[in-house]
C-alpha cells in the first residue's frame, strides 16, 4: 500500500533532521522524505499537521510472558501494547517457561509474532541452559533461529568461571552478552538498602550488589573482549563505573528503565507493591545520576522494562509480590518527560529510544541495522506519529497490555504525561491507530 | 508523586486501624496510654469485663505462630466483651494455597469486626487494611521486621509508669535491631513522645548505620550505649541469628552485649530494664538482671493487656 504522511514535524535523531515535511511510503519502505512528487499516488494519506513523525521506538527490554506465563501476558495483548506505545521493534527476554534456550522455541516465538504483524520481535536467548548458570546454550544455533544476543535476565551467574567461559565463547562468534550487573548474594533483598528499607523493615539490596558485579564484568571484558550490554543500571556509583569503562574503551553499552529514571524508593510509600521492581528503586541521587548519564550518553538507551504482572501476583505483601510493571505504552511519554525536564532537543530525547538502541543491537539486526530506528529513504517504514502537545492521565485499566500494574497510574501520581501516540506503522502497514 | 494519607487514620485524623506507630500524632499516642490507664483497674476487679465491644467479633489471624501475643490479644478482647475467634493460619488455609486476600475475604464474609494480624512479611497488615470492608478494623500484631505497634505502646506505657516525663530520658535499645519490629516501633514511639536521646546498641551486623535516619544514635560499644541510660530495652535474639553470618555464637554475643549486673551498673542507678519477651536467659540478659529489682519485664506483660484493650476500644469507636 502507498501511504503519504503529510505536514508532520519529521524528526530523525540519527541524521538530526527536524523539519515539517512529508513522507512517502510504498510497500514496506520509505520511498521519499520531503515535498512529495505529484506522481506519488497515495492510497491513504495521513494528515500529520501538528504531530511529530519519528522512527518507531526500539525497546531493548520487554517481557511478553509467552511461552508459559500466558495468565500474565500474551503475545497478542503485549504486541498490541507495543504498537499502541509506538514501539515497532522490541527485544524480549528469555526467562519464559520453558526458558528460551532451544532454537525451536525461538523460531516459534518469531513465527507467532510475525503472524500478528504488530511489532518486530528480537528475542534474547538464554546464556546458560535453563538460566541455571552452569552449562552454555547453543549460541550459534540460537542466533540462526533469530536471537540477537544472550542473557541471564535476573539470574546472576554466581560461578565466575562459567561467566568467563560464556563471555569467551560468545566473543568467539561476536555475539553480545546482555547482563544485569547484580551480585548473586548481595542482590537478594526486596528494596534498595537505605533509610526507606530500614524504616519499613524490608530486606535491602546494597549498591555494592551492582558495583561488585560491574567490577567483575569489566575485568572479564578486559580478558575476553566480549561485547557486553549492561541491563538496567540502578545506581550513581554504577553510572560512574560505566563512564570509566567506556573512557577506557571497553566494548560495553548500557540501558536504564523508565522506572529507575523517574522514581525513587520513597515512592514505595505504604508498601505499594506497584513499586516492587527489579532492580529495586534507589535514592534521589541515584535517579539523578541515571538521568544525567542517559543525557550525556554514558547510558545508551532507555527501556520500558515491560513486565505484565497478574493481579493476584501483585496483591501480596510487598516482599512476596512479583516484581515488575507494564511499560510499553509509557515508554514514549516517560522519555519525553525526561527530555523536557532536562531541556533536551526532541531529536536527542528520541534518540535514546530509537537510533541509540539500534546502535546497541548493531549487526545482530542484520539488514535492518541500517534503517531501523531511523527515517531514511529506502529504509524500512517503521514509524511512530505522536501528538507532542497531548497530555494524558494513565488509567491502568485502559492499557492494551494484560498487565495493569504501573507505578505511573494517575490515581497514584496525580501526574499527567506528555505525548500521545496517534499512529504506528510497522513495515509500511498501520499497526495501530488511536481513534 | 502524591503523598497518600496515612492509611490508619480517617479524614478527621482519628485512628481506625493500628498498623504502625510511625506517623501517629502525639495526641493519639497519649490518648491510648491514658485509656490504658483506666483499663488497668478493670483488670484488678473480680469481674474483669467491660461491655465496650459486646457483640463484636475479633478474629486473631496469626499467619506466624505466637501463642503469647495471641493470648494477650484474646484476653484483652474478651475483657472488652468481644467474641474472639482464633485462627492459626500458619497451619491451615494458606498452607493449602489460598491467598492472603482470599482468606481475609472469607473471614469478612463471616462478619468480622476486627482483625488482629500477625504475618512474617513486612507490610502485610497494610494490604489487609486496604482490601477489607470499611467497617472492619485492623490491628497489626507484628509484621515481618516492620512494626509491632501494640508492643511499642505497652513499652511506652511502662516507661511512663516508672519515669513519668519522656522529655528528659536517655533510652538504650540493645541487640538485634535490624530484624526487630519491636525496636522500630519503640524508636518511633520514643521519638513521637519527645525522648531526646535514643540509642541503638549492638554489633554492625545487627545495628546498621542506616538506623541513624530514624533519629537514633548508633553505638557499637555496649558500655557507651548504656552509660547514663534511664531505660534499657533488651531485644530477644532469635535462635536462627545465634550462629552464622550475623553472629558467631550466642556466647560471644552475651560477652559483648548481654546485660549483666556489671554492665547495668553503667546506667543510671534507677534505670529500668525492659524486654518484650520471651527472654533468652544467658544470651541477651543475665538471670540476675532479668529477675532483679530494676527489671520491669513482668509489669510490661500486665500493662500489655490494658494497652491492647485501649487500642481495640479506640479504633472500634472511630468510623472509616
Amino acid at each position: 500500500m502507498k501511504i503519504a504522511i503529510r505536514n508532520g514535524r519529521v524528526v530523525d535523531p540519527a541524521s538530526g533532521r527536524d523539519e515539517v515535511t512529508d513522507i512517502a511510503i510504498a510497500a514496506d519502505r520509505i520511498v521519499a522524505i520531503g515535498a512529495l512528487s505529484p506522481d506519488f499516488q497515495a492510497e491513504r494519506t495521513l494528515d500529520a499537521a501538528g504531530l511529530v513523525v519519528a522512527p518507531g521506538l526500539v525497546d531493548l527490554a520487554a517481557r511478553l510472558r509467552e511461552p508459559g506465563q500466558e495468565h500474565e501476558g500474551m503475545l497478542e495483548s503485549e504486541l498490541q501494547a507495543a504498537a499502541a506505545g509506538g514501539v515497532t521493534s522490541l527485544v524480549c527476554l528469555p526467562d519464559t517457561d520453558p526458558v528460551l534456550d532451544e532454537p525451536g522455541l525461538v523460531e516459534m516465538l518469531k513465527f507467532r509474532a510475525r503472524k500478528l504483524s504488530r511489532c518486530r520481535l528480537f528475542p534474547l536467548g538464554a546464556l546458560t541452559r535453563s538460566l541455571k548458570g552452569e552449562a552454555l546454550t547453543e549460541m550459534a544455533e540460537l542466533t540462526e533461529a533469530g536471537c540477537v544476543g544472550f542473557s541471564q535476565v535476573d539470574v546472576p551467574v554466581a560461578d565466575t568461571l562459567v561467566l568467563m567461559r560464556a563471555l569467551q565463547y560468545a566473543s568467539t562468534y561476536g555475539y553480545s552478552v546482555w547482563l544485569r550487573p547484580q551480585d548473586a548474594w548481595l542482590g537478594k533483598g526486596v528494596a534498595a538498602s537505605g533509610a526507606v528499607a530500614t524504616r519499613l523493615g524490608l530486606s535491602g539490596v546494597p549498591v555494592a550488589a551492582e558495583t561488585i558485579a560491574l567490577h567483575t564484568l569489566f575485568e572479564l571484558v578486559r580478558i575476553t573482549r566480549a561485547r557486553v550490554h549492561l541491563c538496567r543500571l540502578s545506581s550513581a556509583a554504577g553510572v560512574e563505573l560505566l563512564r570509566a569503562a567506556k573512557a577506557e574503551g571497553l566494548p560495553v553499552t548500557a540501558d536504564v528503565s523508565i522506572n529507575s529514571l523517574h522514581l525513587t524508593d520513597v515512592d514505595i510509600g505504604y508498601f505499594n507493591a506497584d513499586m516492587r521492581l527489579t532492580p529495586p528503586l534507589r535514592q534521589g541521587p541515584d535517579r539523578d545520576a541515571l538521568r544525567r548519564g542517559l543525557a550525556d550518553g554514558t547510558i545508551d538507551a532507555l527501556v520500558s522494562d515491560h513486565n505484565p504482572v497478574a493481579e493476584d501476583m501483585k496483591n501480596l505483601p510487598f516482599g512476596e509480590a512479583e516484581p515488575g510493571a507494564t511499560g510499553l505504552e509509557l515508554l514514549l511519554s516517560l522519555a519525553l518527560r525526561w527530555g523536557e525536564d532536562h531541556r533536551l532537543p526532541l531529536a536527542q530525547t528520541l534518540s535514546r529510544v530509537t537510533s541509540e538502541p539500534v546502535r546497541v543491537l548493531g549487526d545482530a539486526l542484520g539488514s535492518l541495522a541500517s534503517s531501523a530506528g531511523r527515517l531514511v529513504e529506502g529504509g524500512v517504514a517503521d514509524i511512530c506519529i505522536f501528538d507532542p502537545q497531548a497530555q494524558w492521565s494513565v488509567q491502568p485499566h485502559e492499557l492494551c497490555s494484560q498487565g495493569k500494574h504501573t507505578p505511573f497510574g494517575f490515581e497514584a501520581t496525580g501526574m499527567a504525561l506528555p505525548g500521545r501516540v496517534r499512529t504506528t506503522l510497522v513495515a509500511g502497514t498501520v499497526a495501530y491507530e488511536r481513534r | 508523586m502524591l503523598s497518600r494519607r496515612n492509611p490508619q487514620l480517617n479524614a478527621h485524623g482519628e485512628l481506625i486501624h493500628l498498623l504502625s506507630i510511625e506517623g501517629l500524632p502525639r495526641a493519639v499516642v497519649t490518648q491510648i496510654l491514658d485509656t490504658a490507664g483506666s483499663f488497668l483497674s478493670v483488670n484488678e476487679r473480680d469481674v474483669k469485663k467491660v461491655p465496650l465491644l459486646r457483640g463484636k467479633s475479633v478474629f486473631n489471624l496469626f499467619f506466624e505462630n505466637s501463642t503469647r501475643t495471641r493470648t494477650t490479644f484474646e484476653i484483652a478482647a474478651k475483657r472488652l466483651s468481644a467474641d474472639v475467634i482464633n485462627l492459626d493460619i500458619a497451619r491451615s488455609s494458606t498452607a493449602k494455597g489460598e491467598s492472603l486476600l482470599d482468606t481475609v475475604a472469607n473471614l469478612s464474609a463471616m462478619h468480622a469486626d476486627m482483625f488482629v494480624v500477625r504475618h512474617s512479611e513486612s507490610g502485610a497488615p497494610y494490604l489487609i487494611a486496604q482490601h477489607c470492608a470499611p467497617h472492619v478494623h485492623v490491628v497489626n500484631a507484628g509484621d515481618g521486621r516492620h512494626a509491632h505497634p501494640t508492643q511499642g505502646l505497652l513499652d511506652m506505657y511502662t516507661i511512663r509508669h516508672f519515669k513519668r516525663d519522656f522529655t528528659q530520658l536517655s533510652v538504650a535499645v540493645v541487640g538485634d535491631i535490624v530484624h526487630s519490629r519491636v525496636a522500630r516501633s519503640d524508636i518511633h514511639a520514643l521519638g513521637i513522645l519527645g525522648v531526646p536521646d535514643i540509642r541503638a546498641v549492638g554489633p554492625k551486623t545487627l545495628v546498621p548505620g542506616d538506623l541513624r535516619e530514624m533519629g537514633v544514635r548508633v553505638c557499637h560499644d555496649m558500655a557507651e550505649g548504656i552509660r547514663g541510660a534511664d531505660v534499657i530495652i533488651m531485644l530477644r535474639l532469635q535462635n536462627e541469628r545465634m550462629s552464622g553470618a550475623m553472629l558467631p555464637s550466642a556466647g560471644e554475643f552475651f560477652k559483648s552485649y548481654g546485660l549483666t549486673p556489671e554492665k547495668l551498673a553503667l546506667a543510671k542507678p534507677d534505670a529500668i530494664v525492659m524486654h518484650p519477651g520471651p527472654i533468652n536467659r544467658g544470651v541477651e540478659i543475665d538471670s540476675v538482671v532479668a529477675d532483679g529489682p530494676q527489671s520491669v519485664i513482668l509489669p510490661q506483660v500486665t500493662f500489655g493487656i490494658a494497652v491492647r484493650m485501649a487500642v481495640m476500644s479506640t479504633i472500634a469507636g472511630n468510623a472509616a
